[in-house]
């Protein structure tokens, strides 16, 4: 008797305190009333994102007077990650949101989550290669921000005349380069371990060399048949950073050094040849307007100069929530669709200078784009001299490869230690999404 | 241990009045329980028995799918845990030690005559009260191997410092000496109250013996100061084997993998989405804590008894 009562005690108060949470929760998105629309807009915290989204913003408040939209901030990286896988389980995610395409997008459950946009009228404006990057179970998610952009080698040009170098074509042009540039007593490759991402690019920037080899190779190794550590190819990324490590050309204070202290050397000239991805242009553009002419970008090169060719990231895409309805999911498809207009690209190239062509058919990059933009398109204007770079290709990333290439580029783990690490990590992603064959 | 003790001294004066030998009676009703029930098994007991549950399964917080065992044979097979639990071993002996030590030293500097000791008590347990993050950050920035106000001093008398945090053979090590820094203060304040309670007869009894400085502090304080010798030991050991705040401030397991810790692995597994695997490591850490903790105690708790 007395058993049951605490039961039905216990089972009561359980109740009233999960109510309590659902009332709060539900506090923060009641405010669109009079017919007015306020609506939130998550972005990640780098300072171009930041700036094109308030842009934006403005831009589009002008236009509909009737919405407003809020811009939110957050973390990057695997932090940022987390923070959305979170909130959008919760239900708690904000009205409009920027997040990664490929395999990032695939991993916070597309399906279940966000609101299809195949109906949408901008959809035949989008580039084929973004369209398959928002992309689940055959419906389109996502529409894009921002622009393509690249991971290879940023260099500096004034470094590049003066000690009269020509752009590598092969691994070993690039390693010839290097000898050079260290024989004028200017660091050959800038390396930022204190920003563990930024150590990745030896191993990401290099797919394109991977893939004009092997066209098969993401198929193969989402099927779980092909591996970093026994794929010639794919290995060979790992083996290089070992190497140019092993020949001391790294900066001194690669261990202690930050993205910024690396944008730095590189603009003042410094340093030569910073592998990294092409959209921090944008912090240079911010930081050293003057010096932004002198900053170029050319692929990791591969073995046959033939081959040579940029490894290119799609623009980040923005999704909606399934938990935004009504007056408020107009208005958020209305805000997208403003952002993949030319409009909303003209929006973004006045708010911070574009990397790359933009992924809407109908957008127009200004005059005035920057050296590292211009060489980006080169490439991918080119055809055969630009691959998209694996996490769009294939849904796998592990999340442990910034760490296992700081290692390798420290000299810490040898290469094939590290590919074969990577392999393990990757194995762990590939049974979360639940693939086949692993 | 504690409640137990007392239900049963309440529950035997009760037993002898009550009609029913087998069944004790609580002087409350049962009702009187009900709040503190309620709050404990619905913020502790529920999640414990769900966390266990969950360890077994690939979760992806949107969907969950019953899997066994396979977490905790990925957990053993992850490189970075083998190297992250002994780092964590090593991390928790060398703090530990370290503040018993320290502390036990600057606490008899602490209670002896000297000019200023309320000030230099404070002084000591000052970081304490400070927050970890803000220390952790600071001491990244003192530790720069290029600007670091650290290197630049011992530069000045010629010594060529490490790259603290940087070099992997020192940044574990590094962290561990900040940790040390900033818990000293709680381990000294532990020893200070230890010194204080030890009746002034015994020291008394020895200056007529004729006992020396020395003589007082082998075979008066050190032994009667023993129950606060067991509770650093214990608190540091059990601080050290889950820590993972400053750590994760200061080289977030890095240079690579090399100052990973138990509790910086189960974190990078929760970051990457991969919650059932480090649910699953959160529960080996549980086990790991009460494997060297529980019988630590007890031993060190017996021979107490027996002095």
């Amino acid at each position: 008797m007395k058993l049951h009562k605490v039961g039905a005690l216990a089972v009561a108060a359980v109740t009233s305190f999960a109510l309590g949470a659902c009332s709060a929760g539900s506090l923060g998105s009641s405010d669109d009333s009079g017919g007015k629309v306020t609506l939130s807009f998550l972005v990640d915290n780098t300072q171009s994102t930041v700036a094109s989204a308030e842009q934006l913003a403005k831009d589009f408040s002008a236009k509909n007077s009737n919405i407003t939209v809020k811009v939110e901030s957050r973390p990057g990286g695997t932090e940022g990650d987390n923070l959305i896988k979170t909130r959008l389980s919760t239900g708690d995610m904000s009205d409009v949101f920027l997040y990664n395409t490929g395999s990032l997008f695939q991993a916070i459950a597309p399906e279940k989550n966000l609101v299809p946009l195949d109906d949408q009228p901008y959809v035949g404006q989008l580039e084929d290669n973004f369209k398959k990057t928002v992309t689940a179970g055959g419906k389109l998610y996502g529409a894009p921000i921002g622009t393509f952009s690249a991971g290879g080698v940023m260099y500096n040009r004034a470094v590049y005349s003066k000690l009269n170098l020509q752009v590598p074509k092969t691994w070993a042009d690039f390693m010839a380069n290097s000898a050079k540039i260290k024989a004028a007593g200017i660091d050959p490759i800038i390396q930022t371990y204190q920003d563990t991402w930024t150590s990745q690019l030896f191993v990401l920037g290099d797919f394109h060399n991977v893939l004009i080899n092997e066209p098969d190779f993401p198929d193969k190794y989402t099927k779980n048949q092909a591996k970093y550590a026994t794929d010639p190819y794919a290995v060979k990324g790992f083996e290089r950073q070992q190497q140019a490590h092993d020949a001391g050309y790294f900066n001194k204070d690669f261990a202690s050094s930050k993205l910024d202290d690396g944008l730095k050397k590189l603009a003042n000239g410094q340093g030569a040849q910073y592998p990294i991805l092409s959209g921090v242009v944008a912090n240079i553009v911010a930081t050293y307007p003057d010096k932004v002419k002198d900053i170029g970008m050319f692929p990791l090169p591969g073995d046959d100069a033939a081959k040579n060719g940029m490894t290119v990231w799609t623009p980040n895409g923005l999704y909606i929530p399934k938990s935004v309805e009504g007056a408020k999911l107009d208005a958020a498809k209305k805000f997208v669709a403003f952002v993949a207009s030319p409009e909303g690209c003209d929006s973004q190239s006045k708010a911070s200078a574009p990397t790359g062509p933009y992924a809407v058919k109908t957008c127009k990059l200004p005059a005035d784009v920057t050296q590292v933009a211009k060489d980006t398109q080169s490439y991918i204007d080119k055809p055969g001299a630009s691959s998209l770079a694996l996490e769009f290709l294939s849904p796998i990333k592990g999340p442990a490869l910034e760490q296992i290439t700081v290692e390798v580029g420290s000299g810490i783990r040898k290469a094939k230690d590290g590919a074969a690490l990577y392999d393990q990590d990757v194995k762990k992603q590939a049974q979360q999404l639940g693939l086949p064959g692993w | 241990m504690a409640t137990t003790t007392i239900n049963r001294q309440h529950a035997r004066p009760s037993t002898a009045s009550a009609p029913q030998p087998g069944k004790r009676h609580s002087p409350y009703p049962l009702w009187f329980y009900l709040p503190a029930a309620v709050i404990y098994g619905v913020l502790f007991l529920v999640p414990t028995v769900l966390a266990f549950y969950f360890s077994l399964t690939r979760w992806t917080i949107f969907d969950s799918k019953f899997i066994g065992f396979d977490n905790y044979v990925t957990f053993f097979q992850e490189p970075a845990l083998v190297s992250g639990l002994w780092h964590t071993l090593v991390y928790a002996v060398i703090t530990s030690a370290a503040k018993v030590v320290l502390g036990m030293l600057l606490a008899v500097l602490l209670t002896s005559q000297i000019v200023a000791r309320g000030y230099l008590r404070s002084v000591v347990f000052f970081p304490v009260l400070v927050s970890t993050i803000g220390v952790g950050l600071t001491f990244v920035v003192l530790m720069n191997p290029e600007y670091g106000l650290i290197n630049n001093w011992l530069s000045v008398i010629g010594i060529q410092g490490p790259a603290w945090l940087t070099d992997p053979k020192w940044a574990l090590f590094s962290v561990a000496l900040v940790d040390i820094w900033k818990g000293v203060g709680l381990a000294t304040l532990i020893y200070i109250a230890g010194i204080v309670s030890i009746p002034a007869e015994y020291f008394e009894a020895a200056k007529v013996d004729g006992a020396g400085a020395w003589d007082n502090f082998r075979r008066i304080i050190l032994p009667l100061a023993r129950p606060a010798t067991v509770t650093v030991i214990l608190l540091s050991l059990i601080g050290g084997l889950r820590s993972f705040d400053l750590i994760w401030a200061m080289t977030r397991g890095g240079p690579g993998f090399t100052s990973d810790v138990i509790a910086s692995v189960i974190y990078k597994q929760y970051q990457a989405g991969f919650y059932g695997l480090s649910t699953a490591g959160n529960v080996i850490l549980f086990l790991l804590v009460i494997a060297i903790i529980f019988p630590l105690s007890r031993f060190l708790n017996r021979k107490e008894v027996e002095l």
